[in-house]
């Protein structure tokens, strides 16, 4: 199916352009969404305001508004993957949402349920109508994440594909222990990164609990983290192949384990920000690895590879490629500034006023 | 039920639910840019409670609108996977351009527009409105030359064979201004402006029959009915386009509008309604005006318009539908034109809140630019059939190869019970505020239903801590003047 005349190094160059716009794309959702369904999966640990002592609004609600004006902008870094996926790679979106056509839809189901469950928990008072949208925040916020680490895990572990580069398995091949495994690793690691957040925006007797939480989350993800490397290392044999062809990507891991190192560090001094730098460093260098796995295939065949889709078998053209990169090098500047201006205007600690939800 | 059936059910009901709420969204937009812009030029706070009143409306509106969006970028790989193989190259790139030039602007700014009123001055928050808007019109910008290049293929070669064959972008230009692409993008946000001004017109003449929050409701009402008078009568303009534009790119579309079965010889006349029978190849019931489809297509009262039989079998469009909707969609337009020019008649005499009658129709008059967009929607999606792409792939072609009729099943039952909870409260929340009216807006989102009471203990108790919040101290303000009009 490729042509013939697509083998040149430009093209190639472009292609691996696009493998890289993709990995910050999904760096982007990993960090930003990352924290705000991260306090989505804490949600539930949060007084609500009918508890017994606590203040006029509950904790939920400071919860709520400390991601209140940003979770919407965070999701667009996952729509605009999904954009980018389908003009660099279309053969890859094609069969990535066809053959794991269920867990999409049950993700967009969630992602709406979400949102929804955001915006509408305000409207009445009631302490049902608060309760039911609580739950529903805080479970799609974990299913979120949980069926996003599954994907992940799939990705990583090679899904079989037949020789027309369509999905050859079923929805159960999907739920492998191996893929159940990155998606508890991530619910972890979102809840953690989405604690350190709320350290950030809280202050008082929350901020107490909050530091509670991440001391809570940080051990559950170290516990994820080490066992997670060491299924991946044992079950996916070509985990490390790129790490012999480019050694100085140890470079990488060796950051990653000192960002990890710093996470507690920092709790300890009560520098939030550090941590939050430092969580944030983590979560990068954790898609780093993942695209290391990954590389150069966008979707790993199992037990077939010769089947895979790599993005030199999967990419529009080079006319699209092209295309594509003079967008995102216009849009890129452009995306920066406004999400660097709206994280600035709310910056500080989470209040509630007349505007919150 | 077979997959091809299923997967455009599926379809079809994700993307009309859908599109009930970007239209809002863009023609709200408008509304409120022109709002604060008075507010900025005249200070006065009825404009700024109007324009908070709106933007809090707005909110809920594109919450559901991103949500229910969402879902339509990805169907296209989990439900047309074969078509997002074959035209990914051309129809990817537009769906990207949407996310980085429009999703990311309009998310951003608005976290401004909804959470900054008190954290930004004047100006900034009025720059982020314009950049909603200006999103939200992006955004439309994009999805709309998707969609024109499905219906008018342009600038575009096809590589390799079979099945194996796919479009390829020769000419990014070509493609964006493709030969419907502009048509059709005045065409849905003239739509876009009518839907949101009689929105806002329906709510503003329920608050002058009630005599609530009247400042805000005329206010509104004068800027709503400006944008509705002007979009309607660009509408016609926009819709003969159209019309033009599809005699000469889809003439198949076009015979199935007007129920034209039989190229005849002389002019070709129009129906006003109808009901087109394809076994007879005759319109049965119908009134036809002789000779006008000629004098609209080609200013020729004697040139006959091709019919469906210059078409071959397989590609004809079915017939019944897209001649009712499209009918449809003209007779509204036609309504909403004559409701406009009356409204104006009476509001520059000064005497349209006088016009109970009027102002009734205008409060239920909601529903006509929304059955109108919906109905032009299915008109010209169906009027495409058999093809997904015009020309070049069938529908039937389109779909994912790996994804069973079950599956399809399940996801639209599962569709269908989110989305009617969905609207559900999205009404009730709609229906909640409406009630409040602007006056609670300083109140906060967090407490509807909540200041008739506070504002009762706020008269009783002066010194509780309600008072201490300053846009509460003007909102119950607000109240009692009100009261006493």
């Amino acid at each position: 199916m490729r042509r013939s005349h697509q083998g040149g190094r430009r093209v190639s160059e472009l292609q691996v352009f696009w493998f890289a716009a993709l990995g910050l794309l999904l760096t982007g959702y990993a960090i930003l969404d990352g924290f705000d369904l991260g306090v989505g999966t804490l949600h539930l640990f949060a007084k609500s305001e009918f508890s017994e002592g606590s203040d006029d609004h509950g904790e939920r609600r400071i919860l709520l508004n400390a991601i209140g004006p940003l979770w919407d902008g965070n999701e667009v870094w996952l729509v605009t993957f999904g954009g980018a996926l389908f003009a660099a790679f279309p053969r890859a979106y094609a069969t990535a949402l066809s053959g794991f056509y269920m867990p999409f839809m049950l993700l967009l189901v969630t992602l709406i349920g979400r949102a929804v469950a955001i915006e509408f928990r305000s409207k009445r008072p009631e302490r049902w109508w608060r309760a039911y949208w609580d739950f529903s925040f805080s479970a799609a916020s974990t299913l979120v994440t949980l069926i996003a680490g599954v994907a992940v895990g799939n990705a990583i572990k090679g899904i079989p594909i037949d020789a027309e580069g369509e999905y050859a398995g079923t929805l159960l091949t999907l739920l492998n222990p191996y893929a159940l495994a990155v998606g508890a690793f991530a619910v972890v690691t979102s809840a953690m990164h989405g604690s350190i957040y709320l350290a950030l925006k809280t202050e008082g007797a929350l901020r107490k609990r909050v530091t509670g939480w991440m001391w809570t989350s940080f051990g559950l993800f170290l516990v994820a983290y080490i066992a997670v490397t060491i299924l991946t290392l044992v079950s996916v044999p070509g985990a490390l192949k790129n790490f012999e062809r480019w050694p100085v990507a140890w470079v990488l891991v060796a950051l990653n384990v000192l960002a990890i190192a710093n996470i507690p560090r920092a709790i300890q001094q009560g520098r939030a920000g550090y941590a939050f730098i430092s969580s944030s460093a983590t979560i990068a260098s954790l898609v780093f690895l993942f695209g290391m796995a990954m590389f150069p295939n966008l979707l790993h065949s199992s037990p077939m590879p010769e089947n895979s889709l790599s993005i030199y078998n999967a990419s529009s053209s080079e006319t699209t490629l092209r295309l594509m990169r003079t967008v995102a090098f216009i849009g890129a500047p452009l995306i920066l500034t406004y999400t660097t201006t709206v994280y600035w205007i709310f910056r500080g600690k989470t209040r509630i006023d007349d505007t919150s939800y | 039920m077979d997959v091809l059936f299923l997967s455009r059910l599926q379809f079809a009901l994700t993307v009309m639910f859908h599109y009930l709420f970007p239209p809002l969204s863009i023609g709200l937009g408008l509304h409120m840019v022109i709002l604060e812009a008075r507010y900025l030029l005249t200070r006065d706070p009825a404009y700024e409670q109007a324009a908070r009143f709106w933007t809090k409306v707005f909110a809920v509106n594109f919450a559901v609108g991103v949500a229910t969006g969402l879902v339509m970028e990805f169907e296209f790989g989990t439900n047309w996977a074969t078509y997002s193989r074959y035209v990914g190259d051309v129809f990817g790139s537009a769906l990207a351009s949407e996310g980085i030039f429009a999703f990311f602007l309009e998310s951003g700014f608005l976290a401004v527009l909804v959470f900054g009123w008190d954290r930004v001055k004047p100006r900034v928050h009025f720059f982020s409105t314009l950049m909603v808007f200006f999103g939200s019109t992006f955004s439309a910008v994009w999805i709309v030359i998707a969609n024109s290049w499905m219906h008018t293929p342009a600038g575009f070669h096809i590589v390799g064979e079979g099945i194996h064959a796919r479009a390829e972008i020769t000419d990014f230009w070509a493609m964006v201004f493709n030969p419907s692409s502009m048509h059709r993008l005045g065409h849905v946000l003239l739509g876009s402006f009518l839907q949101g001004a009689f929105f806002v017109l329906s709510i503003s003449a329920y608050y002058l029959l009630k005599q609530r929050h009247l400042e805000v409701a005329r206010k509104s009402l004068k800027v709503a009915l400006g944008i509705a008078t002007v979009s309607s009568l660009a509408m016609l303009l926009s819709g003969h386009e159209q019309a033009r534009a599809l005699a000469h790119n889809q003439p198949a579309k076009l015979a199935a509008f007007e129920g034209h079965f039989e190229t005849g010889e002389g002019g070709t006349g129009l129906y006003l309604f109808g009901s087109p029978n394809p076994q007879t190849k005759r319109v049965e019931y119908g009134v036809e005006i002789p000779k006008l489809l000629s004098v609209l297509v080609y200013s020729d009262p004697n040139k006959p318009v091709p019919g469906l039989d210059k078409i071959p079998a397989d590609e004809q469009p079915p017939v019944q539908i897209p001649f009712q909707t499209y009918h449809i969609m003209i007779s509204i337009g036609m309504y909403l034109i004559g409701l406009s020019l009356l409204s104006v008649f009476f509001a520059l005499r000064k005497r349209l809140e006088q016009q109970r009658w009027l102002l009734k129709i205008l409060v239920v008059s909601v529903v006509a630019p929304i059955i109108a967009n919906q109905a032009g929607w299915v008109a010209t999606e169906v009027g495409r059939q058999p093809w997904i792409v015009q020309g070049l792939l069938k529908t039937s072609q389109a779909l994912s190869k790996t994804v069973q009729a079950d599956q399809v099943l399940a996801s639209i039952l599962l569709f269908t019970f989110v989305y009617i909870g969905l609207f559900a409260v999205w009404v009730f929340v709609l229906h909640s505020k409406i009630q409040h009216g602007p006056a609670a807006v300083g109140g906060g989102h967090g407490d509807d239903g909540f200041l008739e009471v506070a504002g009762e203990r706020v008269a009783r108790e002066p010194e509780t801590s309600l008072t201490s919040v300053p846009s509460i101290r003007v909102a119950c303000a607000d109240l009692t003047k009100e009261d006493a009009e």
